[in-house]
């Protein structure tokens, strides 16, 4: 490392990644890189970064597409549901159960997640079309899971290109059976990235389940005035129970949780609460923005990554409410505190100073600057797989030093990024863990927690500072070098 | 609350009474009028053990559930990496690749390099000429690789893009800063709603060696060439070259991933070994072509008997059979004695296989996996004595089934053995619940099955994501047929101690000699 300053060393990196690229591609690339400083007023967003436009051919990128975002993201996880991938086999299988959405039922009975199904098109599907298909899927499926309590129906790519009409079969079936039958157009080309699924996802969440009549009772549950919902959290390795925990302990009443654990007659009772709780504002703001317009349901985000950041968000919590919340929530914070501490105290020494680059999706980008800084460590890069602007607005609030910001870097940027900035960790996903590894750099991945978790919240953040140490400070690293190597 | 002296994950944390409680206020939200109560969901379930349940799963047209397949570029994919400094390239959305890579990362543990066009609307109304020319480019430009193989997704099969016109159209734009005339881009069409991954293999495959040959054929030299098709196993490949290498002969395998996704620690390069280009160019001059899986390789070995002109067919090395019939094969095309270090290797094997048929022997196994995997561990397991009595093949293709009903025609307990073809892991379920059996040999999607059924489960085949380093071990040869008998032996071993555990009930049982 020269005598350079961390910014100026940045700024090199990336004038001198571009140089690889043919000209029409670093004119695009450039505009997706940048170095933020929280003192540079004069940018626009975080780094002055370009977000949601199209991906430069022939790079790889780590996006996925939209079918990704309805199914693997936002459908998914409803689990008394049966989510239909609808189309080749492929899409199906590859997004079987990565995603560590937990749930509690009896799968294959009253419960779905984990498991697959696929109308499985041949040939003949795409040259005669796949409507019919479809509808004996439907019939099938209410042969064999009687206790499903309603289907959706995850478009891949041929069935917008074929011309097949999903929402009339939808229509017709969800008639003859008095179920909730969703069809959701997220066909893999649609949108330049999993982020327009989650749109379209939405959009039915709407359509489907807010404004059709669902066949569900939900009299039963009687409103109170601490009804809250907690919504974008995929519960990914239990975070969102270790979420709901705290504000059940403040006083509220968690009524529904999106989607991760959730259940079709949560959603429908949702538009009934006090107060939306939006954990990842990108891929649910939409339907959140929808409940404040349409029934004044106000929404707050909030970031359970840390305790800095917990502590925040459960003040600004408890803020909508009535003195008792605001107490209560003050009697939470300080339960936790010693344990935090505690948790600061063992793990901080042995972490500070420690610089991170991060590359992820959704919110976590910018949420989980908060839970490194709490042990010491520092964000010097972070970018999001499929953000728009807003994320990056809301990224410059979170970052405290000069940060590299890539937008949907590729595999060749982050490579480069992280040899010249040599991180001592590197926090993103499955597909970049073993190039880093094999370049004996400690990796967490943090779409899943590598296995772990939950991350969320105080106990959360126990095991996220757990996890950080183990990485780190692993004896493994130490051995990629052989004895008998010479220094340099 | 976590203990900072003992802190755990969610395994346990969620067992600690708060969160039990937590878990147990949730419920009064969740449940509709139809998922009623536990005793309906008790109900419910235990309908779905019973033969009345398997008829109705049985006659299902449409629904897929719990597949046991892939789609054709992934097939494709692999491929790709088992040659030298080839990036895979998949026309189409990056959605699909971005599958491909975490798929094979989640099995190998190891960086699986490929890249996409992006095609979007655009390109769906337009077709993806304007993605490839570009995409070519910028391929070359920043991962320089070698060569570049084509594939496409469902995306691109539909909307019908010509690929060789777009190859040579990008070619042609770029005017050979970065793609010279002869940069090798070979391509297959991968539609993935015709057949499986495996179909996607042999696409590929013959695409490559059919663009690489083009007009290589010369004097026939003394070597041979072996392709191994979707073999998922490193140590696999490994031993079948050792295997090769034993004879002495001159030989090219055609698509060798074993180094791509073993690579050692220490550095990183996108790319490592993988069969040379040059080899793959001159395989067309070798005097013959060993397929060690015929329905991965159907068409690539039509072009290698009909173009080609080379001897040698298919030979499945999985098993003590199907590896002496391997050996044999190269005995015969090389004219050579089998070396005295393979016969020393197959004794070893039979030593074994003596010491540990007791526990085999009778035990029910019920398998699924791609065909020709099929055939090999089928094959193996009733050498052992045996009885797979439920052999699925989900992708099977045409000639399959029969197959491998003739090789369970040949076991004393055939008339209990059953063959499905075209079946998936929920028809399985219920063939477990009315039909049961001992053991289960499957991938990990198995394991849903175990808990459901209570099979213990032995993991070969693919994918394995929740168990560590099985790949890099072989199920190919004299040593792979020790491996798969390890594996089986001792985890009936396991269940046996599991079985006989109980302190003062049945642990008379529980032997420390066996």
């Amino acid at each position: 490392m020269g005598p350079e300053t961390l910014e100026a060393r940045q700024k090199a990196a990336v004038e001198e990644i571009l140089k690889a690229y043919p000209e029409k591609a670093a004119k695009n690339r450039e505009k997706h890189l940048g170095v933020g400083s929280p003192n540079d007023e004069s940018q626009k967003t975080c780094g002055d970064v370009r977000s949601n436009k199209k991906t430069v051919p022939g790079v790889m990128s780590q996006r996925g597409c939209a079918y990704a975002g309805s199914k693997g993201v936002v459908w998914g996880p409803v689990k008394d549901m049966i989510h239909i991938s609808h189309g080749p086999i492929g899409c199906g299988q590859y997004s079987r159960a990565g995603r560590r959405n937990y749930y509690i039922g009896v799968t294959g009975v009253d419960t779905f997640v984990t498991m697959n199904f696929s109308s499985d098109f041949q040939e003949n599907s795409i040259v005669f079309g796949g409507d019919k298909k479809l509808a004996l899927c439907i019939d099938e499926i209410e042969t064999l899971f009687p206790l499903n309590n309603g289907i959706t129906v995850q478009s891949e790519c041929p069935i917008g290109l074929i011309g097949d009409d999903i929402n009339a079969v939808a229509k017709v079936k969800a008639a003859e059976l008095g179920k909730t039958i969703v069809p959701v157009n997220c066909e893999g080309f649609r949108g330049v990235s999993q982020s327009l699924g989650h749109h379209i996802a939405n959009d039915t969440v709407r359509d489907y389940v807010f404004d059709a009549d669902v066949n569900l009772t939900t009299d039963d549950v009687v409103a109170t005035d601490y009804d809250v919902a907690i919504i974008g959290d995929y519960n990914i390795g239990g975070d969102a129970w270790s979420s709901r925990i705290l504000l059940e302990e403040m006083g509220l009443r968690v009524v529904a949780q999106w989607s991760g654990d959730a259940t079709l007659k949560e959603m429908a009772l949702t538009p009934k609460v006090k107060l939306n709780l939006l954990h990842c504002y990108r891929s649910m703001n939409y339907i959140s923005r929808h409940m404040e317009k349409e029934y004044g349901i106000p929404w707050v985000e909030y970031n359970f990554f840390g305790p800095t950041q917990t502590i925040k968000s459960l003040r600004k919590i408890a803020s909508f409410f009535d003195e008792s919340i605001q107490k209560k929530c003050e009697e939470v914070i300080a339960k936790y505190q010693p344990m935090i501490d505690a948790v600061i105290a063992k793990y901080r020494p042995r972490l500070e100073g420690k610089q991170v680059m991060l590359f992820v999706g959704g919110l976590r980008p910018r949420h989980v600057i908060g839970a490194y800084e709490d042990l010491g460590m520092e964000v010097i890069g972070t970018g999001y797989e499929f953000a728009h602007d807003d994320d990056y607005k809301r990224t410059k609030e979170e970052i405290f030093r000069s940060t590299v910001i890539y937008d949907d870097v590729n595999e060749y940027e982050l490579e480069a990024f992280v040899k010249k900035l040599q991180p001592d960790l590197v926090a993103s996903g499955i597909k970049e863990k073993y190039v880093f590894q094999k370049m004996g750099l400690p990796y967490r991945q943090m779409h899943s927690w590598d296995y772990s978790g939950p991350y969320h919240g105080y106990d959360g953040f126990a095991i996220f500072a757990q996890d950080m140490d183990l990485a780190i400070n692993s004896p493994v690293w130490a051995h990629s070098k052989a004895p008998w190597e010479k220094e340099g | 609350m976590q203990n900072v002296e003992k802190i755990v994950n969610g395994k346990d944390l969620f067992q600690k009474p708060e969160y039990q409680e937590v878990l147990a206020n949730k419920k009064q939200f969740e449940s509709s009028m139809l998922a009623i109560n536990p005793a309906k969901v008790d109900e419910i379930a235990e309908w779905t053990k019973t033969w009345d349940y398997r008829e109705k799963n049985l006659a299902r047209e449409a629904i897929t559930i719990n597949p046991a397949k892939a789609c054709q570029p992934l097939g494709a994919v692999m491929v790709a990496l088992g040659f030298e400094g080839t990036m895979p390239y998949v026309h189409g959305s990056h959605g699909c690749v971005a599958y491909f890579r975490s798929y094979f990362t989640r099995h190998f543990k190891e960086p699986t390099p490929c890249v996409s066009d992006s095609m979007t609307e655009d390109a769906a109304v337009f077709g993806g000429l304007v993605n490839m020319k570009e995409g070519l480019k910028n391929c070359a430009a920043i991962y320089k690789p070698k060569m570049i193989a084509v594939s496409t997704t469902c995306m691109a099969e539909v909307i019908g893009d010509d690929l060789g016109a777009f190859i040579t159209g990008a070619k042609e734009e770029d005017g050979g800063e970065f793609l010279p005339a002869d940069y090798p881009v070979p391509f297959a069409h991968t539609p993935s709603f015709v057949g499986s991954h495996i179909t996607g293999y042999d696409n590929m495959m013959h695409g490559i060696m059919s663009q690489l040959t083009e007009g290589q054929k010369g004097e026939t030299k003394d070597r041979i060439n072996i392709i191994p098709g979707f073999e998922t196993y490193i140590g696999s490949l490994r031993s079948v070259k050792s295997i090769v290498e034993a004879f002495g002969t001159d030989y090219i395998m055609l698509g060798d991933h074993s180094d791509q996704w073993d690579m050692p620690a220490g550095q990183y390069q996108m790319f490592q070994g993988g069969t040379k280009l040059e080899d793959a160019k001159d395989c067309i001059n070798s005097k013959a072509t060993i397929s060690l899986q015929k329905y991965a390789t159907a068409k690539t070995m039509k072009m290698v008997q009909k173009r080609w002109k080379h001897e040698g067919g298919f030979s499945n090395p999985i098993g003590l059979k199907g590896t002496d019939e391997f050996v044999m094969k190269l005995a015969e095309l090389t004219g050579a004695e089998v070396p005295e270090k393979l016969k020393i290797e197959r004794g070893r094997l039979v030593d074994a296989m003596q010491d540990s048929y007791p526990y085999m022997h009778g035990k029910k196994f019920a398998i699924w996996g791609d065909p020709d995997f099929l055939l090999g561990v089928v094959s193996f397991l009733l050498e052992m004595g045996a009885e797979p009595t439920h052999v699925l093949c989900h992708n099977a293709p045409n000639g399959w089934a029969e197959e491998m009903r003739a090789l369970l025609d040949t076991s004393p307990a055939k008339d209990s053995l059953n063959v499905w073809a075209g079946k998936d892991l929920w028809h399985m379920r219920s063939f477990l619940f009315t039909e049961p059996v001992d053991f289960m040999i499957g991938n990990s999607y198995g394991k849903e099955l175990m808990r459901d059924t209570g099979t213990p489960l032995i993991y070969v085949g693919f994918p394995i994501f929740d168990r560590h380093h099985l790949h890099r071990y072989s199920i190919s040869g004299y040593d792979g047929a020790l491996n798969l008998l390890t594996w089986i032996t001792n985890k009936v071993l396991d269940q046996l101690d599991e079985e006989t555990k109980d302190i003062a009930s049945t642990d008379y049982f529980f032997d420390i000699v066996r």
